[in-house]
């Protein structure tokens, strides 16, 4: 009986009913929530659909989503099934979020943790700032992707834009397809066994099962543009 | 901020819908530029003729006496239709110069804000879908149209600082953003003999495009080689005769989304600008990529 109730969906249709609300009850729910299955209808590229979710829910977004889509996530599944637009999943801390079409700018930027998944590109900043958030994109990632990227994983089966992983820190970037241009400091790197089995790992968490670890390469930091201290190693 | 719309329909069956579409286009971007809003129609062209948008302060006034001077003149076969604030001025090709000087000279606080064979451009301060009820562009039919709602920064809030800006025949261009060389590159547009009415960094780049098409550039052409003279901020979205073109800067840190079906190829600040557009669930949607030129033509 739990499971059946667990199963219910609650409908939302943004064409009937304002954003705000939407978001006030998903902010309502908690580790416990019987309603743990949101379909949304309608968002027609609306900002900030389903921003700031605490909760181990489960949202299915029918249509594409405008700036900021899921941002600050915590804990929630949240799948566009569409494209998002500009700051997709900024900031997330944890959870899964899954964009079924393309995503615009900056997406996944500064997140903490989690896992985004784009299916199709994105665009220019993927993953800027990013400090520990883990990102898998199916398609390819535009210019200036993981800027300063602190930690966590990008991974990218397409090829990469200009200036990939500038003035990185601590990052890891796996990219199968071709890299225009490295931006500052950023170099290859040995993709050790450790490097496969981590990047293995995330593949199959973003359910992608016709890419071997193998084809890609790694990309992180040279570390002469920041102060690094092998010392603090361990803090990343 | 700012928001631009523009549609430019492949399929002529359309046309009657254009003013409806853009209209609703240009509602959706009301919160990214709320100061003012515009938009050029692209309409049908009368063999021989070529129609000047008018614009007045006094528009009751202006447009009254314009008209009474026109009904004097029995050799130029003048029509005047006042739209609110605005008028189009239809009239033979070849006494275009003729009348910009009567206008010119009689009428200093009327304002010419497009001239060509098939462009009309409205423009006011307001906010958006309240402009665009002023003059009814709902209404308005034809083959491509191009919106935008200000929000300034470069320059005033005021009616000739709205876009689109247009600096030739029946070319216009909107921009959102900001350029960072505007002054310099209209010192050097001045000394080739191009002329300007605002201090505004777009009508800026609006002449430039001109200035390349005038030395035998098609505005793809032109468009390539502004990625070379321009520095700034940039989502340009340019409107000729029978042509539309969409250019962003390198960074391309302005917001764009593309949309293409076999009746139409659109372009938004945001997909919310598309979202109602016929056909848009199995259309091509994409974003423009940095630095490239985007042209269609007839």
């Amino acid at each position: 009986m739990r499971q059946l109730i667990g199963d219910l969906m609650r409908t939302f249709d943004l064409a009937q009913s304002p954003l705000r609300e939407l978001n006030e009850e998903l902010h309502r729910q908690t580790d416990g929530s019987n309603e743990a299955h949101w379909e949304v209808l309608n968002p027609r590229g609306g900002h900030a659909i389903a921003v700031g979710i605490d909760a181990p829910i489960k949202v299915d977004v029918r249509g594409s989503v405008g700036y900021y889509c899921a941002g600050m996530n915590k804990k929630a599944t949240v799948t566009v099934h569409g494209s998002a637009g500009p700051g997709v999943a900024e900031n997330m801390m944890s959870g899964k979020v899954v964009i079924k079409g393309d995503a615009s700018q900056y997406a996944g930027a500064t997140g903490r943790g989690g896992l985004l998944v784009i299916e199709g590109n994105a665009s220019s900043r993927c993953g800027i700032s990013m400090k520990g958030i883990d990102i898998v994109v199916k398609g390819n990632i535009g210019h200036m992707s993981a800027f300063m990227a602190q930690s966590g994983h990008l991974v990218v089966l397409g090829d990469a834009g200009d200036a990939l992983g500038d003035s990185i820190y601590e990052a890891k970037l796996f990219v199968r397809g071709k890299v225009k241009s490295l931006g500052a400091d950023c170099i290859e790197k040995e993709m050790r066994p450790e490097h496969h089995e981590a990047l293995a790992k995330l593949l199959a968490g973003a359910g992608i099962t016709d890419a071997k670890a193998s084809e890609f390469r790694r990309y992180g930091s040279a570390r002469k543009l920041y102060n690094f201290n092998i010392d603090n190693a361990d803090a990343y | 901020m700012c928001g631009i719309v523009g549609l430019f329909l492949k399929n002529k069956e359309m046309e009657p819908q254009l003013g409806e579409l853009l209209s609703r286009m240009l509602s959706t971007m009301c919160e990214r530029g709320p100061d003012s809003a515009g938009f050029a129609v692209y309409g049908t062209a009368e063999e021989g003729r070529t129609k000047i948008t008018l614009q007045s302060p006094n528009a009751a006034e202006d447009f009254a006496k314009l008209k009474a001077a026109l009904a004097k003149d029995k050799k130029t076969d003048a029509k005047l239709s006042v739209n609110d604030t605005h008028a189009v001025l239809s009239i033979p090709s070849d006494k275009v110069d003729a009348i910009k000087a009567l206008l010119a000279s009689d009428f200093p606080s009327i304002r010419i804000m497009a001239t060509g064979e098939n462009i009309e451009i409205y423009k006011e301060v307001g906010f958006p879908t309240e402009v665009a009820k002023r003059f009814d562009l709902a209404h308005m039919k034809g083959s491509h149209a191009i919106g935008h709602t200000r929000m300034a920064t470069e320059s005033a809030v005021t009616t000739l600082g709205a876009h689109p800006f247009s600096t030739g025949a029946d070319e216009c261009l909107v921009h959102n953003g900001s350029l960072s060389n505007h002054a310099s590159l209209r010192r050097e547009l001045i000394r080739d003999g191009m002329t300007f009415n605002t201090e505004n960094d777009t009508e800026v780049a609006a002449s430039y495009l001109t200035w390349r098409m005038k030395q035998g550039m098609n505005l793809g052409e032109a468009l390539e080689k502004s990625l070379d003279d321009l520095d700034g901020f940039f989502n340009f979205v340019v409107g000729t005769k029978e042509g539309f073109g969409v250019v962003r800067d390198p960074i391309a840190c302005k917001p764009a989304v593309m949309a293409e079906t076999d009746d139409y190829v659109a372009f938004g600040s945001e997909y919310r600008a598309l979202a109602g557009l016929p056909g848009i669930d199995t259309a091509k949607v994409w974003e423009p990529e940095p630095a490239t030129v985007y042209f269609w033509q007839r």
